[in-house]
């Protein structure tokens, strides 16, 4: 993590930790990603008419360096699977994850072999988004909930998490090969 | 007190302008952003502040508190070094840039030029260098583009200020702003103005000439492999580099701070508003320009400079010695 599990308890630092969690509030940049059908509806909230810039996060990074937000839109196939780890482990904290639609959310109407039954199983999910797909509407609704939960974070968390190694370090990141020889093993 | 003249007063107005530039900076990636959305018939940011006018606080809160990843496969001292060497000239090209009469930014250097044309020369080492240090295929495919492209255009560019030398017949860019220009000589300067424009903008990498960052095919370019705060600083790199090409233009053909008539001789406090002014109408150029033309292919780029560009501005350079020679 950045500067805040280095920061001593009082005062200052909830007012800082308030600050903090505002921008993070109003700069959420989502990453350039999409999967199946409900990227469609992802592409959708960026347009004219409902404006995902309003929130600040019309910044779609490429690069998951970059990037706030991932924004799992669609179903996750046993395939896709480690990609989507790696970009999530790739993504530098403090970082969110939406699951887009039923699909991402649990699996959705494809009860079989070759989908993850809900992209919970692999990352840990912020915000779940019913819908098949959700409208764009939905999204910024998710979006707003998403605020809402930042707007609650504390530093503590975060230090928790770090004493704790939670937080994964680029030389911890595991190569796609690998990562694929043991889920097929 | 030569020590004084020397050293305190030009970091005092150092500080200053680098304050300055930040803030405008800051409000520059409010003001595309806004526009932008103004142009797709959106609202554009509007939760944080009044029409979202705090949001460049937010972001750069943001930045600043994201943890900082360095790769394990980069060179790290040239990772480093990338963003730094990127933003530093950027900043300097702004020493010599008058601001108001008889009163450059913060030095009256008398080859005003050769700086500018030395320092955008360095400005493409930060991209290489960032291009090389991340250890990257679309990190070092960015920047090779970058590169070939900020080359092939400075030649152009080149030629266009070699002109506007001889007309102007001082290297200091203050003598330039200062000495009178006959109508026939802003003409000239105009015909040339729409190349020249578009000669920066390949040498800022804005849209349409965005190809060392084109996400559809090289992810992010040559900051891939940036985050956090290392990303923030291209960011600042490459929209000062805006502001800092917009002065220049301001500067070489619209008068910089002056106004027409001599207003500005008698108000000299005026100078810097006036340039300040016609900065953000250029501004609001370059993002027009984004807003509505999309990305050419990086050959038609690359034939368009050499088998346009840079013979016309030859001619165009010929012509303006022939027009001094027997005019002025």
């Amino acid at each position: 993590m950045g500067l805040e599990e280095k920061l001593p308890e009082g005062v200052l630092t909830t007012s800082l930790e308030s600050l903090v969690n505002w921008g993070r509030q109003n700069s959420t940049w989502p990453l350039l990603f999409g999967l199946a059908c409900c990227a469609m509806e992802m592409i959708a909230t960026g347009t004219a008419r409902h404006d995902i810039a309003r929130y600040g996060s019309e910044l779609f990074r490429a690069s998951p360096r970059q990037a706030d937000l991932l924004i799992v839109s669609g179903r996750v196939s046993n395939k896709m699977a480690p990609v989507i780890k790696r970009i999530h482990d790739q993504m530098s904290e403090p970082k969110w994850v939406i699951a887009m639609g039923i699909c991402a959310s649990a699996g959705g109407p494809f009860n079989n072999y070759a989908i993850i039954q809900g992209v919970d199983k692999i990352l840990p999910v912020d915000v779940y988004v019913p819908g098949c797909p959700p409208r764009p509407e939905a999204l910024l609704y998710a979006l707003d909930k998403l605020r809402e939960k930042q707007g609650k974070e504390t530093f503590a968390h975060y230090r928790q998490l770090a004493a704790n190694d939670a937080i994964i370090k680029p030389e911890n990141i595991e190569s796609l090969d690998n990562m694929r020889a043991k889920q097929f093993a | 007190m030569d020590w004084l003249n020397l050293i305190v007063f030009p970091l005092i107005r150092s500080v200053i302008l680098l304050f300055i530039l930040l803030t405008a900076f800051a409000y520059l990636t409010w003001y595309e952003r806004k526009l932008l959305a103004r142009f797709q018939i959106r609202y554009g940011p509007n939760r944080a502040g009044p029409y979202g006018l705090m949001l460049p606080a937010a972001d750069a809160v943001k930045a600043f508190f994201k943890e900082e990843v360095i790769p394990n496969h980069v060179d790290k001292v040239v990772y480093l070094l990338g963003p730094v060497l990127g933003l530093i000239p950027v900043l300097a090209v702004w020493a010599v840039i008058p601001i108001t009469k008889n009163t450059p930014a913060i030095a009256d250097v008398n080859i005003g030029f050769l700086w500018i044309l030395a320092l955008t020369g360095v400005e493409s080492y930060g991209i290489i260098l960032a291009g090389w240090g991340s250890n990257n295929n679309y990190s070092l495919l960015g920047a090779l583009r970058s590169s070939a492209q900020m080359i092939s255009y400075e030649l152009p560019l080149g030629m266009f200020l070699v002109s506007i030398l001889m007309l102007a017949g001082s290297f200091s860019l203050v003598q330039l702003v200062q000495s009178p220009r006959a109508w026939w000589e802003w003409l000239w300067l105009w015909i040339m103005f729409p190349f020249f424009f578009i000669c920066m903008l390949a040498e800022c990498n804005r849209t349409p000439f965005d190809l060392p960052e084109t996400e559809n095919e090289l992810v992010a370019g040559f900051q891939t492999e940036y985050g956090g705060m290392k990303f923030a600083m291209f960011f600042i790199a490459e929209y000062l580099n805006v502001i800092t090409t917009s002065t220049l233009m301001a500067t070489l053909f619209f008068g910089g701070w002056k106004l027409p008539f001599g207003i500005t001789d008698f108000l000299p406090i005026l100078g810097p508003f006036v340039l300040a002014v016609k900065v953000i109408i250029l501004l609001f150029v370059f993002i027009w320009v984004r807003a509505s033309i999309g990305r050419p292919r990086y050959d038609q780029l690359m034939r368009f400079t050499w088998q346009y560009l840079l013979p016309g501005s030859i001619v165009y350079m010929i012509i303006t010695a022939l027009l001094v020679l027997f005019f002025k």
